[in-house]
C-alpha cells in the first residue's frame, strides 16, 4: 500500500476550516484570530520549506549536511526555550543554559539510539536521524522550558523564603531544594501524562503517521514505544541538568541569592 | 578585641561603616527608614555582595563557609518567613524553657502556620533563631508587632541569652524607651551612614 497523495485542494479545504475559526474568534473577540491566522501561514511555510530541505538532505546523505541541519534545529529550539521564559537569566546564560542542556541530552540520546538500538546503515541515515532528533528536541525543549520557567519564577516569587532559609544557615542547595524538585517535576509531567494516555486516549502522532504511510501497526507501535522511552529520558535528563545548573547560577559562591541575574519580564 | 567588628563595610547604598560591639554589649541602630539599618545587618549576614570586612571573635566572614557564618551571626529579619505547614517542621528540638518564657505551650509545635498572628510569628522566629546557638545577634525590630507584655517577654529572653553566652548584639529599633532599656549605646544612621553616636 502506498500513501494517497494530497493535492493542494485537499490542504486548501482543511485551511478553510481554520479560517472559519479565525473569523469566529474575531466575532467573539477572543483576540487570537489574527495570531491563529499568522501562525497557520507560518506553519505552512515552515513545513513546506523543511519538506524541501529534507528532500535535498535525503538525496545527499552526507554527515556534514545532517550535522548542519541538526545544529540549526538545536539553535532554533534554544531560542524557543529562551523566549518561553518570563524571567530568564541575563547574558549568555539566558540562551546557553537551555540550549546546552538540550544539546547534551537530546544529542547523546539520539546518537545512542542510532548507534546501538536502531542501527540504520549508515548510522546517520537522515530518514532515521532527523525525525528521531526532531522528536527528542521538541520534547526536551518543552521539558526544559517548563522547568526553567518554573525555577526562575518560583525563585523570584519565593525569594524571601529562600533568603530566610539562608539566614538560618541552610546552604544554597537546601534553600532552593523544594523549588528544584518542583521545577524538575514540572518538566516530566507532560511526558508522564503522554505515557498514561498513549494508545488509549490519544494515538501518538508518529505512530499515526507511520500507519498512514503503510507500516504494519505492530512495527509502528514498537517505534512509538521506543520514542516514548527516549523522550522520557531526554526530557528528564535535560531538565535535571538545566535545573541543577540554573539553580546554582541563582547563587554565588558565598551562597547569596542573586536575583539580579534574572531579567525582568517584558510588559505584555 | 573580640565581639563583632565591622571595618569599612560598604555597599552601593551604604557606608563605609565602622562599628564594633563588645562581647555581652548591646548596641542600637536607629534612623529613618531607608537609612541603611537593615542593609547593614544584611551585609553582616553576608546576604548581599559588599566591600569591607566583618569579624566575629576575630574570625573574618570569608574564612568560614557562608552557611556556617550565618548561623553564627544570628540575623532576625523584621518579617519572618515560614515555608512548611506547621510550626514544628521549622524547628529541630526547641528548648521547652524558651517556648514557655515566650508564652507558648509545647502544643505550639503542632500549630498550623496559617493560623499564627504576626506577633506569634515574631516570637517563634526568635526561638527558631536561638536554636542555632548564634554567637552574635542582629535583630531587626524584633518587637515591632508585639503588645507591651510580649515586648517585655522577648526582651527578657534576649537578655537571658546574652547574659548566658556574653553575646554581642546589634539591635535595630525605633523605640527610644526600648533603647534605654536594652542598649549600652547606639548609633543614629542617615542616608547609609552613621551620623551620630548616642548614649542613652
Amino acid at each position: 500500500m502506498s500513501v494517497i497523495s494530497l493535492s493542494p485542494w485537499d490542504l486548501g479545504l482543511a485551511a478553510v476550516l481554520v479560517a472559519i475559526v479565525a473569523v469566529l474568534s474575531g466575532r467573539l473577540r477572543l483576540g487570537v484570530g489574527r495570531q491563529l491566522a499568522v501562525n497557520a501561514v507560518r506553519m505552512t511555510a515552515q513545513l513546506l520549506l523543511v519538506g524541501l530541505v529534507l528532500r535535498a538532505l535525503f538525496a545527499h546523505a552526507h554527515l556534514g549536511w545532517i550535522a548542519l541541519m541538526a545544529a540549526v534545529m538545536l539553535l532554533v529550539a534554544g531560542r524557543e526555550v529562551m523566549a518561553r521564559q518570563r524571567r530568564r537569566f541575563t547574558g549568555w546564560w539566558g540562551y546557553g543554559l537551555g540550549t546546552g542542556s538540550m544539546f547534551v541530552s537530546s544529542f547523546t540520546i539520539t546518537t545512542l539510539a542510532l548507534l546501538v538500538i536502531v542501527q540504520p546503515e549508515p548510522w546517520y541515515r537522515p530518514q532515521y536521524a532527523i525525525p528521531l532528533l526532531g522528536m527528542l528536541l521538541g520534547n526536551t525543549m518543552n521539558g526544559i522550558s517548563l522547568s526553567l520557567d518554573r525555577l526562575t519564577q518560583s525563585a523570584w516569587q519565593q525569594h524571601r523564603i529562600i533568603e530566610q532559609r539562608l539566614i538560618l544557615g541552610q546552604s544554597r542547595t537546601e534553600a532552593i531544594g523544594d523549588i528544584r524538585r518542583e521545577s524538575t517535576r514540572a518538566a516530566l509531567t507532560p511526558t508522564i501524562n503522554a505515557m498514561a494516555a498513549a494508545g488509549v486516549v490519544s494515538l501518538p502522532g508518529m505512530m499515526t503517521g507511520q500507519i498512514l504511510a503503510g507500516t504494519a501497526p505492530f512495527e509502528a507501535v514498537k517505534y512509538q514505544i521506543l520514542i516514548m522511552f527516549l523522550i522520557g529520558a531526554g526530557a528528564g535528563l535535560g531538565s535535571i541538568g538545566a535545573v541543577w545548573l540554573g539553580s546554582r547560577h541563582l547563587f554565588d559562591p558565598r551562597h547569596r541569592l542573586r536575583l539580579g541575574r534574572l531579567r525582568r519580564p517584558r510588559a505584555r | 578585641m573580640t565581639g563583632l567588628r565591622l571595618e569599612k563595610l560598604r555597599h552601593p547604598n551604604l557606608g563605609p561603616i565602622d562599628i564594633s560591639v563588645d562581647p555581652g554589649e548591646c548596641v542600637c541602630l536607629r534612623g529613618p527608614s531607608g537609612s541603611g539599618k537593615t542593609l547593614t545587618l544584611r551585609a553582616i549576614a553576608d546576604l548581599d555582595p559588599h566591600d569591607g570586612r566583618v569579624f566575629l571573635e576575630d574570625t573574618e566572614a570569608g574564612e568560614v563557609a557562608a552557611p556556617q557564618w550565618r548561623r553564627q551571626v544570628g540575623f532576625l529579619p523584621a518579617e519572618s518567613q515560614w515555608w512548611y505547614d506547621s510550626v514544628g517542621e521549622h524547628l529541630r528540638a526547641p528548648d521547652p524553657e524558651w517556648l514557655k518564657r515566650l508564652g507558648f505551650e509545647e502544643d505550639v509545635l503542632g500549630w498550623s502556620i496559617s493560623r499564627l498572628s504576626t506577633g506569634e510569628k515574631q516570637r517563634l522566629a526568635l526561638i527558631r533563631l536561638l536554636e542555632n546557638q548564634p554567637r552574635a545577634l542582629l535583630l531587626d525590630e524584633p518587637t515591632a508587632s508585639l503588645d507591651p507584655d510580649n515586648v517585655r517577654l522577648v526582651e527578657a529572653v534576649i537578655a537571658a541569652y546574652q547574659k548566658k553566652h556574653t553575646t554581642p548584639i546589634l539591635w535595630v529599633t525605633h523605640d527610644p524607651e526600648q533603647i534605654e532599656r536594652v542598649a549600652e549605646r547606639g548609633y543614629r544612621m542617615d542616608a547609609g551612614r552613621i551620623v551620630e553616636q548616642v548614649y542613652p
